[in-house]
């Protein structure tokens, strides 16, 4: 019983994280409907320059802002150098470009850094604190909840309660009543791709320091795991995202705790494959047809 | 509208073109004698390059099946697949597993390599049915997530079932020598050149003939347009589970020929990246056409060459230089698969029929 309380609330810590990065999917899909094949590469580039920053300084919590600062830099660069000029028509060539862009990213990585493993530095202590003799939590899983949760907050009360915030929605929604009513169409798609890549960032520096450490390719995996959250949760839904997250944090979490770390990957597709094949519009999809 | 679109598809308007006056060859017998012509330049080539090209022309051959497969998949069915990369590692290690069986129970006779590679190809389109029903469901971004996971997962399954695959240190593919009618002297690559330009024309000619086929018309006619296509009388999902399985069957025999250059697999040749190499060519080759799945292969193999003799052009540390090599032609593929789908997204093969279309315009052809 006790182990069973520990993996799932290593898992609910897990999921979070990877509540996060679907979220960052979820953003952009309603925004301009293209899933950001990039995201893990763009967020991994970000938590590299932590490194850098706390190389340099000394400091975790300057690395920690410039990772927030760069994810948002990166996201709004990519749209503006990348995304705007491709061609939308063909839902393929998105992909293609974001395919790219993985490419390029994780190998101007690789030139600077080198294809090896960085130890990435927590900034609390990773052991679980004992409650009762139960070990629980530990401070770090804290710090993520924390985080993830004021993110998630702040995601909602911009999208809810603030005038760009509306415009963001109404931009998405009718773009071409938006524009006519004066919002600048293209400029609230730069700002979501960027709020997405913040996003990104903050996951990335989240979960790697629970992993094997930096690394070009650390967000590999993890970004098929998030974008099976944001499918579980239906890709158009951020409070979907959040509970698929959670879901795969937990599931993740049992099967290398009861199973074994190395069938991790082999869950991830396997329920990829359950819930494309059961319920393609994911859990909280309202019944519609297909548009033709 | 979409239906009349269904009914004259744009091919039909090209094979107008493309008629001339005379009795028709009919398409088998033209695509036989192209690759019987394609056999014979590769076997006198392969007498005029030293050993290193020989090999690296075999590796073009084994890329290009795959890269054929992967056009006849996203070129003319319109489907994303980023999973090509674990359906090779498929074929690679069945052919693998097969040698070693085939040597530990004293068969070592260089024709069970035929066996092993029609092994690879079985096991591989029994792997490829099993994505492609799943994935006949899925459209865009869902279909290309799946496949994204098949092709980060399945190189981890090697380390999980270790016992059979050996883990990250892979397996060796026992071969047997290049036989003894060719003289004792007769040099490794040729001979591996031969058996892969053998096998990758084989089946080029299998699937130009598909794309010339009826099968090929109802891929295009899926591609353009699914509803027009359902509404013509189309099995939209069969036809596209039938394009999937096509092309890993391509895939797997360009897996399996790999491993047999190599003589050995081991999952870190088999990533991710080999999955998004294998698109950049396509894409950067040209989306739709076989000739462009060509220049595609090519490229995979002559990049990283052209990027060590430009690094060598500097004098770096060696760890910057080993840092430099493994990435730059990552990067430069990356850079050139945007440039390409934002300025050009016919590829190589676009420019050039682009090319020869403005050439036949200045000269008619009464003319040329």
């Amino acid at each position: 019983m006790d182990r069973f309380l520990f993996l799932t609330l290593d898992g609910l810590s897990r999921g979070a994280v990877y509540a996060a990065f679907a979220l960052a999917l979820v953003l952009i899909w309603r925004a301009g409907r293209i899933v950001n094949f990039a995201q893990g590469a763009m967020a991994v580039a970000a938590a590299y320059v932590a490194y850098s920053v706390t190389a340099a300084t000394g400091s975790y919590w300057l690395g920690f802002g410039a990772a927030l600062l760069a994810g948002l830099l990166l996201g709004a660069v990519v749209d503006i150098a990348v995304m705007r000029l491709v061609d939308h028509r063909s839902p393929l060539n998105p992909v293609i470009v974001a395919l790219g862009l993985v490419l390029l990213i994780q190998a101007v990585l690789g030139m600077l850094y080198g294809n090896e493993y960085r130890p990435a530095q927590a900034p609390f202590s990773r052991t679980a604190l004992a409650v009762g003799g139960t070990a629980v939590l530990s401070p770090y899983d804290l710090f993520v909840f924390a985080a993830v949760g004021v993110v998630g907050a702040a995601l909602v009360w911009i999208f809810t309660r603030t005038a760009i915030g509306l415009r963001m929605r109404a931009a998405a929604f009718a773009p071409e009543v938006s524009r006519l009513l004066g919002v600048n169409v293209g400029g609230m798609l730069t700002l979501g791709w960027a709020l997405a890549s913040g996003v990104g960032a903050l996951a990335a520096m989240l979960v790697i320091p629970t992993e094997l450490g930096l690394h070009p390719h650390a967000m590999d995996l993890v970004f098929v795991s998030a974008f099976t959250a944001a499918v579980l949760g239906g890709l158009d839904s951020p409070p979907g995202a959040v509970v698929g997250g959670l879901g795969v944090g937990l599931l993740l979490s049992y099967v290398s705790g009861y199973a074994g770390g190395d069938l991790i990957p082999l869950a991830v597709l396997a329920l990829l494959l359950t819930v494309l094949l059961l319920r393609p519009g994911g859990l909280f999809a309202p019944v519609t047809a297909r548009r033709v | 509208m979409s239906a009349t679109r269904a009914s004259a598809p744009p091919h039909q308007h090209r094979a107008v073109d493309l008629v001339r006056p005379g009795r028709p060859v009919p398409t088998l017998i033209r695509h036989l004698a192209v690759a019987a012509g394609a056999a014979l330049v590769v076997l006198l080539v392969s007498y005029q390059l030293d050993s290193y090209r020989n090999f690296q022309l075999a590796t073009v051959a084994a890329y290009l099946c795959a890269t054929a497969g992967l056009t006849i998949l996203t070129g003319l069915c319109g489907q994303l697949s980023l999973g090509h990369g674990a359906l090779m590692a498929t074929g690679a290690y069945t052919v693998a597993l097969c040698q070693s069986a085939f040597f530990d129970r004293g068969v070592t006779s260089g024709s069970v390599l035929l066996l092993s590679l029609v092994a690879a190809v079985a096991v591989t389109v029994t792997v490829g049915l099993v994505v492609g029903v799943a994935a006949a469901r899925l459209r865009g971004p869902y279909l290309a997530g799946l496949t994204l996971a098949v092709a980060v997962v399945v190189p981890a399954l090697t380390v999980t079932f270790d016992g059979v695959f050996n883990g990250e240190q892979g397996l060796a593919v026992p071969l047997a020598p290049a036989p003894q009618g060719l003289g004792v002297y007769f040099p490794h690559e040729r001979w591996q050149l031969w058996v892969a330009a053998g096998a990758t024309l084989l089946c080029l000619v299998v699937l130009a003939n598909l794309v010339r086929s009826r099968y090929g018309r109802l891929f295009r006619a899926v591609r353009d347009d699914e509803v027009a296509a359902r509404l013509a009388g189309i099995h939209v999902a069969r036809t596209q589970v039938i394009a999937f399985v096509v092309s890993a069957a391509g895939a797997g025999l360009g897996g399996a020929l790999l491993a047999v250059l190599a003589q050995s697999v081991s999952p870190g040749a088999f990533g991710l990246t080999l999955s998004l190499f294998l698109l950049m060519a396509v894409v950067i080759g040209g989306l739709g056409r076989l000739a462009g799945a060509v220049w595609g292969a090519f490229l995979l193999v002559a990049l990283p060459d052209l990027t060590h003799s430009l690094t060598n052009l500097f004098t770096l540390s060696p760890a910057a230089a080993q840092r430099l090599e493994g990435n730059l032609p990552l990067a430069i593929f990356g850079a050139t698969l945007i440039v390409v789908m934002i300025a050009a997204p016919g590829g190589v093969q676009g420019l050039l029929s682009r090319l020869t279309r403005a050439l036949r315009a200045r000269w008619p052809a009464g003319r040329s």
